[in-house]
């Protein structure tokens, strides 16, 4: 049985601009308005936005709210300061991926995680899952928030003069700031994105994010789909839930390693990381650059000259930004040093390649 | 809506064919392009390969997606588009003028299979 897609708040919206909708995460999102092409330059080159309302908001509040954070988090929240944000992932005990997400520290007592869309339900049931012994309030808003992400080189210029929210100047990157418009609605604005770019990610009660995205498109900000994000992300060298990361796929394994706190207190995975860590693992998320334009898809064997197969792409591209055939791929550990020769197998025929590092593109991060 | 022009033939895998002589000069729809997206790549065949009705003979690729090139005839390779090659966008700009390849036919009964403009127009929709 098929089910229901959702819609974001600004569904009707995208419909109008004629974005080709297609089904992400339970949802039906727009891919991409005029091209993909077009939408990741404008992002590189100047400003474009994103409805991202299908991601989740999920707020803890309450006296533990720290120490639970701490456990179901890989990140260290201990001296997170209210306004700063940390990225890092929640874990199964075996050191498997529950979720990617980033953490806020609000200005009161508490945080707000925000998750995949694709696994809202699950990471709430997660995290219930996890709380005896934490006085905690674990409140799921998704439906009620929405999110934009406003993304580029302009992105600052067009936030202060297409919304008026002047105080976005002074954060850094990975901050964010909160405030209340005229009609007392809580609105969230953080130095945050998933492009490699400067850019902000705004959340909202749904009114106020449908009212956003009118004058931002209204002031010439070109709407960009879900096509461009995932080119953008994977130039910028970060991982997709459900591709780099997964319950199969564990932190160690794709890299991310530097999110995970092995010195703090016990958290869920730990032990299984500091295993993974100390033992090795069998598999390591690589990139591959090939010497061919032919496009290695996510699925396709990745291979040593002989044929025998070591891996198998996990994303892949003709990147736009640095006309590159690129992939990451997920590889035998003994193949995954930088330098290494990998072929990638495309329908009947063989690409040579080599490893390289998985940040493609040259991010431009506000410090 | 999808532009479909007259004197060509279609196949439903979204080909069409330019007959001159026992030439067929092979591409894609306006519907194939739109449906793909921005093209980056083409994998063409081989020349003086032997190819059959029906079966891949290359590929598109798009940002987001590949499509595989299927023959609307069978017959050999005898030349393959190399501007279309280096430059694939053409096929979104102009996909009826920017053919992909041409085959010698070894079967021209073959093209009694193919569907005619109007009926393509019910397939591409």
């Amino acid at each position: 049985m098929e089910q229901e897609l959702k819609k974001t708040c600004l569904h009707d919206l995208h419909v109008e601009l004629g974005a080709k909708m297609s089904p992400f995460a339970g949802f039906d999102m727009p891919i991409q308005y005029t091209g993909i092409i077009e939408e990741h330059n404008s992002v590189r080159n100047e400003v474009g936005v994103f409805d991202v309302s299908h991601m989740g908001e999920i707020f803890i509040d309450g006296p533990d709210a720290k120490r639970f954070v701490n456990y179901i988090f890989t990140n260290d929240v201990s001296n997170l300061e209210p306004g700063s944000i940390l990225y890092g992932m929640m874990l199964y005990p075996d050191g498997g991926v529950v979720d990617d997400l980033l953490v806020y520290k609000d200005f009161e007592t508490g945080y707000l995680l925000v998750v995949n869309a694709s696994n809202i339900e699950k990471d709430y049931d997660w995290m219930l899952g996890q709380k005896d012994g934490f006085d905690v309030t674990i409140d799921n808003r998704s439906e009620e928030w929405g999110q934009l992400a406003i993304q580029g080189p302009m992105s600052e210029q067009t936030v202060v003069d297409l919304l008026d929210i002047e105080e976005i100047r002074d954060l850094s990157f990975y901050t964010f700031n909160e405030l209340e418009d005229e009609n007392g609605n809580r609105v969230i604005v953080s130095r945050t994105g998933y492009t490699g770019e400067d850019g902000f990610e705004i959340y909202a009660p749904t009114d106020v994010i449908r009212d956003m995205w009118q004058w931002l498109i209204e002031g010439g900000v070109k709407p960009c789909g879900l096509g461009c994000r995932d080119t953008l992300r994977f130039e910028a060298g970060l991982p997709l839930y459900g591709d780099e990361l997964s319950a199969e796929i564990s932190p160690v394994m794709a890299g991310l390693g530097m999110f995970c706190k092995l010195d703090k207190e016990q958290f869920v995975g730990k032990d299984a990381l500091v295993k993974q860590k100390a033992e090795g693992v069998a598999r390591k998320l690589v990139g591959i650059e090939l010497k061919d334009n032919a496009i290695p898809r996510a699925g396709y064997p990745v291979e040593l000259e002989d044929g025998t197969q070591v891996g198998v792409v996990t994303t892949g591209y003709h990147s736009i930004s640095l006309d590159k055939s690129l992939c990451f791929a997920l590889v035998d550990t003994g193949y995954s040093a930088l330098g290494t020769p990998l072929y990638v197998r495309i329908r009947k025929r063989v690409f040579p390649g080599i490893t390289v590092k998985k940040r493609f593109y040259q991010t431009n991060y506000k410090k | 809506m999808s532009n479909i022009i007259e004197g060509l033939l279609y196949s439903e895998s979204h080909e069409w064919v330019k007959v001159e002589g026992n030439v067929a000069v092979i591409g894609v729809s306006d519907f194939a392009q739109s449906e793909l997206g921005d093209i980056t790549y083409v994998e063409m065949p081989d020349i003086d390969s032997e190819i059959a009705a029906g079966e891949s003979f290359g590929a598109l690729e798009s940002v987001k997606a590949s499509s595989e090139l299927y023959s609307p005839v069978s017959g050999k390779v005898v030349e393959t588009n190399s501007e279309v090659e280096d430059s694939p966008e053409l096929i979104n700009e102009d996909p009826y003028a920017s053919w992909i390849i041409k085959v010698e036919m070894s079967d021209e009964s073959e093209l009694s299979k193919l569907l005619s403009p109007a009926a393509y127009s019910e397939v591409a929709k």
